[in-house]
């Protein structure tokens, strides 16, 4: 049913009821599906997406690249554990080409986020090096533009 | 100012205003309201589309297109027609761009109607083909499709209503407001009839990309009938991109070069930009059709099965975007229904008068729509429908 987990990545907030007539499958199929892909971690968590800009809420959020040496035997897994654990971590990737490990971080200041860069990343063994870019503005996050969507003002009544 | 009476045309006059005028005002003081009653998809025509046609302009591509279009679009037409439906078309004198599928139609009237012919439309479907049939100064007559035969045309309701004046015959499938098809045996009952006549088609195809399940036959795929049938399609529908105004016609040549010369001296060309929008389209937008086909699938089971939910019997639609339930059980008449319902709920759906006689006691639901539209429109009509039983208990 990998309908039902693209139905799900578009808005988790539909009905056992409603994705099982969008897929012409009984609940019980649908909710059994959905028990199965949680058990196995197909399916991690329900979340929404949300544009902190709008509240009244501070946030900087920036990417950091970091070199590493890769360790014998564990290649980059052991150090990416060590950098994920921290809260301010949002998303931690490994990447091909001139660097690494791809860390995003969200802090309250921009300063709280250089901190954490030359308090906690910088000084990991491993670590050779870090470049930290500040993210000015979000255009769009999985797959969600932020926006706003001006409609067409005058259209046909009945076609 | 002297007084100045307008003598004005017949044909135009003879033209009934819409069936539903009432309701349509009414519509109009209500912007507010959840509309189901637009068929044209809720999607934004797809980026590399509307790229291409910003692109163009950047380029300076302002001028005219020739007559029946850019030679390269009706490759692309021709190319798609034979990959999606494996049928051949001339890019040089089979094909001609148009604008909208509403114009190939007219065009193909035009080009054939002569005073005095009768024109078969089967009903309820789309709200042109009267009025132009009546135009060309031919005579429309109408063909009632039943629920219970899925809205198809049959071969003996089509047989019954030949007579020596009929020259043309309307296939409006996948059908707006019922969304029925026509399956290949439905067409073969439909071309036996037809090949012992001289009458020609015109096939509306607008919603060919459309059909759930079962994929669209055209009846110019049947042996001996490609060369009596117009065939009429556009990207308003498939590709999202109603406001470009593009289609097309499709056909043999002695009927298209007639169809040219109308365009010609009344349209000239298409638009330009979106003809090069159209060529980008049909040549890279395939994974763009199916992946708003998924989507309107998955709409149009969440609302037959909502529908029947509440009790509405309504004939499971295969192709376009509408679902077309039977409202007779409230007892009302369609346009009182619809009329009661936005009153009341602030949901717009359509009469099924409107698209002919025979939709009375329908009313046309259009599901491209978000899902949170239709979920909260299907919850307004479910209300709407247990304060009319009320009604008509306390009555
Ligand atoms: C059956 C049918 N044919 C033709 C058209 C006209 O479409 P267009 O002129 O945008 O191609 C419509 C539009 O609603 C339609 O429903």
């Amino acid at each position: 049913m990998l309908e039902l987990l693209r139905l799900l990545e578009k808005d988790c907030t539909l009905t056992r009821g409603q994705m099982a007539a969008m897929l012409g499958r009984s609940e019980a199929e649908v909710s059994d599906a959905i028990a199965d892909f949680e058990a196995r971690g197909v399916i991690l968590r329900y979340k929404a997406v949300v544009d902190w800009e709008k509240t009244d809420v501070e946030m900087v959020t920036a990417l950091i690249d970091v070199k590493v040496t890769p360790q014998r035997g564990e290649g980059f897994d052991r150090v990416a554990e060590r950098i994920y654990q921290y809260d301010e971590v949002e998303s931690l990737y490994l990447m091909s080409g001139g660097y690494d490990l791809s860390v995003l971080i969200t802090g309250r200041t921009m300063k709280e986020v250089a901190l954490f860069v030359a308090e906690k990343l910088a000084p990991l063994e491993s670590v050779t090096g870090t470049a930290t870019h500040f993210l000015l503005k979000k255009y769009k996050d999985g797959g969600v533009v932020f926006a706003p969507v001006t409609p067409q003002e005058e259209r046909i009544l009945m076609v | 100012m002297s007084a100045f009476s307008w003598h004005l045309g017949q044909r135009v006059r003879a033209i009934p205003p819409s069936a539903i005028r009432r309701f349509f005002d009414l519509l109009e003081t209500m912007p507010d309201a959840i509309s189901l009653g637009i068929g044209e998809p809720d999607f934004v025509t797809p980026w590399h589309v509307r790229d291409r046609g910003i692109y163009s302009l950047e380029k300076g591509f302002t001028k005219y297109t020739p007559n029946a279009g850019l030679s390269e679009l009706r490759g692309e037409i021709s190319a798609y027609m034979r990959r999606h439906y494996d049928m051949a078309y001339d890019p040089k004198g089979e094909i001609v761009v148009t604008v909208g599928g509403s114009e190939a139609i007219d065009l193909a009237m035009r080009a054939v109607l002569e005073p005095g012919d009768e024109v078969l439309i089967p009903q309820p479907s789309f709200v042109c083909y009267g009025p132009i049939a009546t135009l060309a100064g031919a005579t429309p007559v109408f063909l009632e499709t039943l629920a219970e035969n899925r809205f198809r045309l049959t071969a003996e309701q089509l047989r019954a209503a030949i007579t020596p004046k009929t020259r043309l015959l309307v296939l409006p499938y996948p059908c707006n407001p019922t969304g029925g098809i026509m399956e290949r045996a439905d067409l073969e009952a439909v071309a036996d009839v037809l090949r012992d006549t001289d009458i020609a088609v015109i096939s509306d195809e607008i919603y060919a990309e459309l059909t759930y399940g079962e994929a669209h036959v055209s009846l110019a795929q049947l042996p001996g009938m490609e060369e009596r049938t117009v065939v009429v399609g556009g990207l308003s529908k498939s590709h999202a991109m109603t406001g470009w105004r593009m289609g097309y016609a499709c056909g043999p040549r002695e009927v298209i070069a007639q169809m040219i010369k109308i365009h010609q001296f009344a349209i000239m060309s298409a638009p330009t930009t979106s003809q090069y929008a159209a060529i980008e389209a049909l040549r890279h937008g395939d994974r763009d059709i199916a992946a708003m086909r998924e989507e309107y699938d998955e709409r149009r089971r969440f609302v037959v099965d909502a529908l029947g939910r509440m009790g509405l019997p309504c004939f499971e639609p295969q192709g376009a975007f509408y679902v077309f339930p039977d409202i007779r059980s409230t007892g009302l008449t369609s346009e009182d229904f619809c009329e009661g319902l936005l009153r009341a709920q602030r949901v717009a759906v359509i009469p099924g008068s409107a698209f002919g006689a025979s939709g009375e006691g329908f009313v046309r639901c259009c599901y491209a729509a978000s899902m949170k539209q239709l979920t909260e429109a299907m919850e307004r009509l479910k209300r709407f429908l247990e304060g009319t039983i009320q009604l008509t208990i306390d009555n």
